[in-house]
């Protein structure tokens, strides 16, 4: 009984503590919210409950206008403006309302905003109501523009006639204005990083190809089965390089595809280059960014045989790491002076020779979050080692349909 | 017991560093770009088979399911059939979509599907609570083991597994688990093997006595045990033995006593010596094991003994308890973690499939050794029924049955197997447990972090070990497939065909089956149960409790039809289309 008891205590040990910690940490922030008691004047007041209302705007409109956005954004801009009603609408129709009336003015506001899309100026007109119980009488109309011009318009009913209303009509869809410039501009980015896979993709050095071509030709008559073979590797390589769908790819494909750049590279310097492979074979399944380890192998090559006539050694090793796939890429080559590094990683260098390493290490960022980028241990004359984290899971990472 | 100890240190050592040595060393390694093709293969299915079996067999599959032969006899034979039988509902029903979800552990399976961070979290609490309650088993099976070998206190074999393997998974030593895994299946195949085929030429060359399991089991020889713990004992026939120590409160030393029929009660640490041809007495319905209440005869507790769950002789706590363990174990296979963990080394669906079809076999050829030595077990060492520690049958066999040097080897071979048991399902465990602590439990991430969530992963179930109550190792990992099979299996099974689910009713599931199977299974092994029928229904929840899931599953679901994630249609299509189709790949070339 003694050994049931010693467990019945230690769990309800725990019960209390955790009872314990969380009541802490409530009357905590309690106590903190008391410590601050002076909330400033009514004006300040009001400011700050007006940025509030306005902060809670602004992450819907970041993804900008659309039906779904602007329905979440609608309610609390109306808020924001304390107005009847509040329409939003694109360069074709309404996209969201939030108020009453919408059943017999919606339909007429596609003809109101029509000159403020056309102008791209605010305006005040009537609503030319017949029901004479509908409080909305006055529509103020502001027009909503992005790097394009005019998108849309944001249309706010009154009561009555306004000056105010007027003015804080313009004013937030100006704000909204500028949120719907930084979702153009987030789109930008995405569409750069794109552009990027799209560019290493096509980065296959034409050099790499002269030269892979070369060596191959050099084999033509001396050793035609070897020449066969590497056209083959060739084939193979930039047939995977080249590939156009999907944006991930399996560890195991992403080897293969390494390998065949290591024979055609093989062939040109020969004995120069040792390659170690070491590979926990539980990982080769992990899905992983498309080309993202084989610019790092060229790195390490490039960095292997530059300015040397003795062989050098590059090392390869995959191993599991729970429920991480950790990758290292390690050569004993020049290296490279971290301050020049730090520079190229940061991308002030984009002719230097690192671009591969700051694109890759960018991709893993924007897939795997901040913390799974490249880790680079490197100094001149030390030879390099990268290593990569690789979560085996991430959802929306799988190897895609086209 | 056993007087040379040196030949089970020396297997037992071995077996750990052979362990260690391989997680750190069996990464396939090519020094020339010819043979990268070989390095870069994924995993065929027989390595991948090998490696789920090697991780899955645990100490309840090496040691427990002999002892539970040897003292409640066949029908226990449903223990390895559900073991087997597992795999079958996995097969058919989960591994290739699983695979093909992508998902790592079972909570990136509930977030793929159900694309909510919430039920994300529950499921993570799901796999920490279901793999303590696995890995619990496993050191405490590790500490008899030891006790058993080398006479070592109890918790110093636990101790050993949980620290070799905190060591070498904290210290990221196990860089390749999967040739690890697939080494302890074969080395427990051999260790199960090699002296069952002494054991049955000894038997067969004593005449082959019969087991028998209808009439208490008959001593072959002279015998003396020496029990560990306080017990009752039926007799229903006059007993005379020789007693050194308490019976019924009376004293005696080295004196031949005769008990009359009816209920005794032997004080912890008597000796009681036996006659050849003595029948075993049987351990009392109700012999709670060691309560002071009980040795001083206050009016013991009617309810059917825990360490003997399927007996009491009410035939109808004998069905449902039948059934309570086929639907664990049935289904509770595809929701142990470190199971579902292993699916992720194949390289996509098919091979998966395939992959639990040699499972299948493998795990088959393994569970028809256990019962073998169960029965030898009740023909050649009855007396372990008395003594509480059945579990041990596996081990002193060869010393019982054929003695000397071979008995020693053997000996020495089992607890070598036993150990690799313990370490292979240990270092999976743990490597998933900690995995989902790192990602889901504790507050950053990091390679610090990973080490500690190692340390909890084993620390826990390792002080749990300590105070909580002994319990026979195969209905211990019971437990854990109880709460398997009445979270993750409607989660899996739902998820996986039937599109309607929503996140809502998965919670809802998760909670109110393997919630409930969970309070069920604690509340048990504190104790806490009432006697009677309560008791068979909190110590076998499945038969309420998977159902309990599914239907909290499926209603609650149906009860929230705009919750069902946006992703469904395309995941699904995901999950039940070979990868070809969903993702074309490139043609090999000839090589």
């Amino acid at each position: 009984m003694s050994g049931t008891a010693l467990a019945a205590g230690a769990a309800a040990g725990a019960v209390f503590l955790a009872a314990g910690y969380v009541l802490g940490r409530l009357t905590a922030r309690r106590g903190h919210a008391a410590a601050d008691l002076d909330l400033g004047t009514p004006v300040e007041r009001a400011t700050f409950h007006t940025l509030h209302t306005a902060s809670l705007a602004a992450p819907p409109l970041r993804a900008g206008l659309t039906g779904e956005t602007a329905g979440r954004a609608a309610r609390t801009l109306r808020s924001l403006l304390g107005t009847e009603a509040l329409c939003l609408t694109d360069r074709g129709a309404v996209l969201a309302w939030d108020g009453p009336g919408e059943s017999h003015h919606r339909e007429r506001v596609r003809a109101l905003v029509a000159e403020t899309l056309e102008t791209g100026r605010s305006r005040s007109a009537r609503a030319d109501c017949a029901d004479p119980a509908c409080p909305l009488r006055w529509a103020v109309v502001a027009p909503l523009t992005g790097e394009d011009g005019v998108l849309g318009a944001l249309v706010a009913y009154g009561s009555r006639e306004s000056a105010v209303l007027v003015r804080a009509a313009t004013e937030v869809a100006r704000w909204v204005s500028v949120q719907l410039e930084l979702s153009e501009l987030d789109r930008s980015r995405t569409r750069i990083v794109e552009a990027e896979i799209r560019a290493l993709r096509a980065q296959i050095s034409p050099h790499f190809i002269f030269n892979s071509l070369a060596a191959i030709a050099s084999f033509v008559r001396t050793d035609p089965e070897r020449a066969r073979e590497l056209l083959l590797e060739f084939a193979d390589f930039t047939r995977y390089s080249f590939r156009r769908h999907g944006e991930f790819a399996q560890l195991a494909d992403e080897l293969r595809s390494i390998e065949q750049y290591l024979a055609l590279a093989g062939a040109r310097f020969g004995d120069r280059l040792k390659v170690t492979l070491q590979i926990a074979p539980e990982v080769l399944p992990v899905t992983l960014p498309f080309l993202c380890l084989q610019p790092l192998v060229e790195n390490a090559v490039k960095h292997a045989l530059q300015d040397r006539e003795r062989g050098c050694r590059v090392t390869i090793a995959a191993r599991d790491a729970g429920a991480e796939a950790v990758v290292t890429v390690e050569d004993d080559g020049v290296g490279m002076d971290p301050e020049l590094l730090r520079a190229v990683l940061r991308g002030e260098h984009p002719a230097g020779s690192g671009i591969g390493l700051s694109n890759v290490d960018e991709r893993l960022r924007q897939v795997y979050g901040q913390e799974h980028g490249l880790v680079i241990e490197t100094g001149l004359g030390a030879g390099m080692k990268v290593t990569v984290r690789i979560p085996k899971y991430r959802s929306g990472v799988h190897p895609s349909a086209p | 017991m056993n007087p040379n100890h040196t030949y089970a240190v020396v297997a037992v050592t071995a077996v750990v560093l052979a362990t260690v040595l391989i997680g750190a060393l069996g990464l396939r390694i090519s020094r020339t770009t010819s043979d990268f093709y070989v390095a870069s293969r994924t995993v065929r299915p027989g390595l991948n088979a090998a490696a789920i079996s090697g991780e899955y067999l645990s100490a309840a599959s090496f040691l427990g399911i002999a002892g539970l032969v040897l003292v409640q006899g066949p029908a226990m034979l449903w223990y390895p059939v559900g073991y087997t039988a597992g795999y079958l509902v996995l097969l058919v029903l989960v591994a290739a979509p699983l695979r093909r979800s992508g998902a790592y552990t079972l909570s990136d399976f509930a977030e793929a599907r159900l694309e909510s961070p919430a039920a994300r979290r529950l499921a993570s609490l799901f796999v920490v609570g279901i793999g303590w309650l696995y890995l619990l088993p496993q050191l405490q099976g590790a500490g008899l083991t030891l006790e058993i070998l080398t006479g070592a206190p109890d918790w110093a074999g636990g101790l050993i597994v949980a620290l070799v393997v905190t060591g070498t998974v904290a210290a990221g030593g196990m860089r390749s688990i999967t040739f690890v895994q697939a080494f302890q299946y074969w080395l427990k195949l051999t260790a199960l093997l090699v002296p069952a085929v002494f054991l049955l030429a000894a038997w067969y060359g004593d005449g082959a006595p019969r087991a028998r399991f209808d009439a208490p089991a008959v001593l072959r020889e002279h015998t003396v045990v020496r029990l560990a713990d306080t017990v009752r004992i039926d007799l229903d026939a006059p007993l005379t033995v020789t007693v050194t120590g308490s019976v019924d409160s009376v004293r005696h030393d080295h004196r031949t006593v005769t008990l009359a029929p009816g209920t005794h009660h032997v004080l912890a640490g008597t000796e009681l010596a036996f006659a050849p041809g003595t029948r075993v007495p049987e351990r009392a319905a109700g012999d709670a094991g060691p309560s002071p209440d009980v040795a001083r005869g206050d009016a013991p507790l009617a309810s059917p003994g825990w360490s003997q769950p399927l007996a009491g002789g009410h035939d109808g706590h004998q069905l449902y308890a039948t059934y309570g363990l086929i639907l664990a174990t049935f289904l509770g296979t595809m929701g142990l973690p470190h199971v579902a963990v292993r699916f992720y080394t194949s390289p996509h669906g098919r091979a998966a499939r395939r992959t639990t079809l040699v499972v299948l076999g493998l795990v088959g050829a393994f569970y028809l050794l256990p019962p073998l030595y169960g029965a030898l077990g009740r023909v050649y060492a009855p007396e372990l029924a008395l003594t509480g520690s059945a579990d041990a049958a596996v081990l002193v066999l060869p010393d019982r049955v054929l003695g000397g040097v071979l008995g020693d080897l053997l000996g020495a071979l089992l607890a070598g197997g036993a150990f690799a048991a313990f370490l292979s399902t240990a270092s999976g465990l743990t490597m998933s447990v900690a995995g989902v602590l790192t990602q889901d439990v504790l507050p950053s991430r990091g390679v610090r972090h990973f080490r500690l969530a190692t340390l909890l992963a084993t620390a826990v179930p390792l002080g749990t070990g300590v105070v909580a109550s002994k319990v026979p190792v195969a209905d211990a990992v019971g437990l854990a497939f109880a709460v398997s099979a009445s979270s993750f299996c409607p989660l899996l099974v739902l998820g996986i065909w039937w599109r309607r689910l929503t996140p809502p009713g998965a919670m809802a599931g998760l909670l109110l089956g393997g919630g409930s199977a969970l309070a069920a299974v604690m509340a048990t092994r504190a104790g806490l149960a009432p006697a009677g029928w309560a008791h068979t229904l909190m110590a076998w929840p499945a038969v309420w409790s998977v159902p309990l899931g599914f239907l909290g599953m499926v209603l609650v679901s149906l009860a929230t039809p705009r919750r069902i994630p946006a992703g469904t249609p395309a995941l699904l299509a995901r999950l039940h289309l070979p990868e070809e189709f969903a993702a074309p790949v490139p043609e090999e070339v000839r090589r």
